[in-house]
């Protein structure tokens, strides 16, 4: 049996896709160029709508959806279900997620249900002869990892802002295929009680093409005031290290990280934050980095662009005040 | 109802060690950090067993913590009975350093079974060397109980537990039926710090200690899914400008002069 296709994992919300789908195909269609199989794609909704369509746009070109009230409120339980069924109609060479919450808890339970190989967190994805190697961070992103699957097949979650999003072309053509039917009971045995939404302020941490963080060094919660006005200023949004996160200075929503959000920025602002490599897995995608740090040793700094040796509250509140001058 | 709680841990490398001070030991694949540097519990699972124990002090019953791996420092795994644990099972082998997730989570769910019958089962987020947050996973599949993962709050009634889980966006509670396995995060609170009395306790109580063989194991059962090729410190290539000035003031100016004349802002 042909296993060269490429199965992604296609993951969603309020009818939109998630933006780590378009990101996945990117990968899809460059290993099955490699490979010489197809993209093939699942989709577990509550009615699939125009997402199928909108998929194939992206580069797939077969969309199996299983379709049941219970994705009204996604949950891994009956997900996990669902994928095997998925997986039981087509013979993938490698399975695909994006890094969402619901793929942390999903990929890895799906490969243990068909006994396959899996790597989290994986930065890239290639096919080498019969072998598909992953590189993916270890060691709180100190080091990198090079993997691959000692089997037939394995399961994969692909971090965020790794690849680039697929471009849409809506002259593209596929073929949905539903599997509602064989995917059986997909009754989860967890049952959600209350949600409760924290809204943020403003533009999305992972969307802002500025971010403003502050860390450790700023010695509690009140200074984030003045970075939140800076990020404000700037049209940017407001980021945090965990320690500043552990510390209860800001809610967890702020934090950047290997444990937090990856952000996409063009610029990060990194203020009294140290650089540990935890920290720098989560901004390693920016293009400029400016670190304001009063000690010149920092670890920031080998990850800078720019940077200010210097009391953060002086340097910080000078450039915001030059910042509005100048706009 | 009094429960029986097991509550998994891993000795990992101290993450607090400079990434700089890290060697890669590439016959090996992994990192090692300089000799004079023990290793620890991994934060998340400290976290669970403080977790393990509120619920053992709100409604009774067993706290089991259990450990595999290889190179076991007793001062740095004892920790767990000291914080109040009331067992402390290692399932010491040398093989076990060389296991991915897939054999590791065979190893754990193995010595769940030995060990006996429990209501809960908790487990760290994740641990600091890989990151994976797959082993717990593993274990719930084998196991074929419920798993929930970030668990920021956690109360048993009865036969089932209600979790309050850290989500991207906000928080959720759910509700599922015991044996379940829960995966802790760091803000269910602090680890409590041992006491005196818990040393002393911890002192006289030895571990179980059990081989892979004592668990009816072979190297088949465990076979590597995932086989690491190598590992490497990523190039970064970044060349730092640092803005200077007269003062702090002065430099904080000289940024913004800088970053706009760079269309940065």
């Amino acid at each position: 049996m042909a296993n060269n296709d490429i199965l992604v994992m296609i993951d969603h919300a309020e009818g939109s896709l998630d933006s780590t789908a378009a990101e996945i195909l990117t990968a899809a269609n460059g290993l099955a160029k490699q490979s010489g199989g197809e993209v093939l794609a699942a989709l577990c909704s509550s009615d699939s709508g125009s997402l199928p369509q909108k998929i194939i746009s992206l580069g797939a070109s077969k969309v199996y959806t299983i379709t049941s009230p219970v994705f009204n409120e996604i949950n891994s339980d009956s997900l996990v279900k669902a994928y095997e069924a998925v997986i039981g109609n087509t013979s993938p060479k490698v399975v695909l997620f994006g890094r969402t919450l619901i793929a942390r808890d999903t990929a890895p339970r799906l490969a243990f249900r068909v006994n396959s190989g899996f790597a989290q967190d994986c930065t890239s994805v290639e096919i080498d002869g019969d072998s598909v190697v992953l590189e993916r961070p270890v060691y709180g992103g100190a080091s990198v990892a090079r993997v691959t699957f000692t089997g037939d097949f394995g399961v994969a979650v692909i971090k965020a802002k790794s690849y680039d999003a697929a471009i849409e072309d809506s002259s593209r053509s596929g073929e949905v295929i539903d599997l509602t039917d064989s995917a059986g009971d997909l009754t989860s045995r967890i049952n959600l009680v209350d949600r409760q939404k924290v809204e943020s302020e403003g533009i999305r941490l992972e969307d802002a093409g500025i971010v403003v963080s502050g860390g450790r060094g700023l010695g509690g919660p009140e200074p984030f005031d003045i970075l939140q006005e800076l990020a404000t200023q700037l049209g940017g949004a407001l980021g945090a290290s965990r320690a500043a996160c552990d510390a209860g200075w800001i809610p967890y929503a702020h934090q950047v990280g290997l444990t937090g959000k990856t952000v996409s920025a063009d610029t990060y602002f990194a203020i009294a934050i140290s650089g540990a490599s935890q920290h720098l897995a989560g901004m390693s995608a920016v293009k400029n980095v400016i670190a304001i740090n009063r000690d010149e040793e920092a670890n920031i700094f080998k990850a800078a662009n720019f940077g200010v040796v210097g009391d953060w509250e002086k340097v910080t509140t000078a450039f915001l005040n030059m910042v509005k001058e100048l706009s | 109802m009094p429960i029986n709680i097991l509550v998994t841990a891993k000795q990992v490398l101290d993450p607090e060690t400079p990434a700089g001070a890290l060697k890669i030991d590439n016959d090996a694949k992994r990192m090692e950090a300089p000799g004079n540097v023990p290793p620890v519990v991994n934060g998340y699972d400290e976290n669970a067993v403080e977790a393990a124990l509120k619920i053992k002090e709100a409604v009774g019953g067993t706290v089991t913590v259990l450990s595999a791996g290889s190179g076991f420092v007793m001062d740095v795994i004892k920790k767990t009975l000291s914080m109040g644990s009331d067992e402390l099972i290692l399932v010491d082998d040398p093989s076990i350093i060389g296991l991915d997730a897939y054999g590791t989570a065979q190893v754990l769910s193995a010595a769940i079974k030995k060990a006996g019958d429990f209501d809960l089962i908790l487990c760290g987020r994740q641990a600091s060397d890989y990151d994976q947050a797959t082993v717990p996973l593993g274990v719930a599949e084998i196991l074929d109980i419920p798993p929930v993962t970030m668990a920021m709050g956690l109360t048993v009634n009865d036969s089932s537990a209600s979790v309050a889980r850290v989500m991207d966006d906000g928080n959720e509670t759910v509700e599922v039926s015991l044996p379940a396995l829960v995966t802790v995060s760091n803000e269910i609170g602090q680890p409590r710090y041992p006491n005196l009395r818990g040393i002393m306790a911890a002192s006289k109580k030895q571990p179980t200690v059990w081989s892979l063989s004592d668990l009816g194991l072979d190297e088949n059962a465990v076979q590597a899914k995932v086989e690491i090729k190598e590992i490497f410190v990523p190039v970064t290539e970044t060349e730092c400008e640092y803005i200077d000035g007269d003062d702090d003031e002065e430099k904080g100016r000289n940024l913004a002069l800088k970053l706009r004349e760079a269309k940065i802002i």
